[in-house]
């Protein structure tokens, strides 16, 4: 038996899974960022076992991998901004906890 | 079971239990540090599908940089007490949620016919020809290719780094003042 599509596949809807949970289930805030952390890893297994597995030659065969590096750097944008956000509302407010950041909820 | 398979294996365990222990644990340190080695593992998978220069960058991005800077803001965010519920109420619905989309995926992946699909193999990596998909193809195609990306990604790069200096500045001119002079007490302990 040989590593397959299907192993990355099945690893990559694992970690997606568990980040999903951590950001529905998780109170506060810098936890649910580093849980979408999860979840942007888990897109980028995928990608890279289709960038490995596909029979094409090598110039087309790192797109996936292309497309990994603009995944990783967004989600180093999107880290670096949020708990900048988180701070600031941590100051403003005293918490950093989801539940307790009802500011605009009706 | 071939070799690749059993580090493939070993690899994916690390990964998933880091990243259990990043929404499970009662510890927020230790949910980050579980996150390092989640990350560390996705490395592995990735020198294991021959993508190297994406396993260095993973090493050097969030093993360096992300936990990091989670670990500093869960330092400047500290409440009295780290081991307070760390958790939503609505946390059975959560699991309902991840285990139906796991179950979801699963079947999707495992019911599509992507494998057969004109242009890909699902056999197994081949290896003979991937040497040359390593530095040198990514640096190629992402330069040639996607360069105009590669910019547009820089850019949102520096827009986000500055609009994280922005926010995140104290704009108490008390603070800015005892930063620039330094505080008296270090000075002295200096001398």
């Amino acid at each position: 038996m040989d590593l397959e599509l299907i192993h990355f596949q099945i690893l990559g809807a694992l970690l997606f899974s568990i980040g999903l949970y951590g950001v529905l289930a998780r109170r506060s805030a810098v936890l649910v960022l580093i849980s979408i952390e999860l979840l942007l890893n888990a897109v980028n297994i995928n990608l890279i076992g289709l960038a490995a597995l596909v029979d094409r030659p090598p110039d087309e065969r790192v797109f996936g991998q292309i497309l990994a590096i603009f995944i990783i750097t967004i989600a180093a944008a999107e880290i670096g901004l949020a708990l900048a956000i988180v701070l600031r509302i941590f100051r403003n407010r005293g918490t950093a906890n989801t539940d307790e950041m009802d500011l605009m909820k009706w | 079971m071939s070799g690749e398979l059993i580090v493939f294996y070993v690899l994916s365990a690390i990964t998933v239990i880091g990243a259990l222990g990043v929404v499970l644990d009662r510890n927020v340190v230790r949910a980050t540090l579980m996150l390092l080695i989640a990350l560390l593992g996705v490395a592995g998978i990735f020198l294991v599908a021959f993508a190297e220069f994406l396993a260095l960058a993973q090493i050097l991005l969030y093993g360096g940089a992300v936990t990091i800077v989670v670990l500093f803001s869960i330092m400047l965010t500290r409440t009295a007490d780290l081991r307070v519920n760390l958790d939503n109420p609505q946390r059975p619905m959560a699991a309902l949620i991840a285990i139906a989309a796991f179950v979801l995926l699963t079947l999707t992946f495992v019911n599509s016919d992507i494998g057969e699909l004109d242009g890909t193999t699902s056999v197994a990596i081949p290896g003979a020809d991937v040497g040359s998909s390593g530095f040198e193809t990514v640096g190629d195609v992402l330069f040639n290719q996607w360069a105009i990306p590669f910019e547009i990604a820089s850019l949102v790069l520096l827009v986000a780094m500055i609009g994280a200096i922005a926010l995140a500045r104290s704009d108490d001119p008390e603070d800015a003042g005892e930063i620039a002079s330094g505080s008296p007490e270090g000075a002295g302990q200096k001398t």
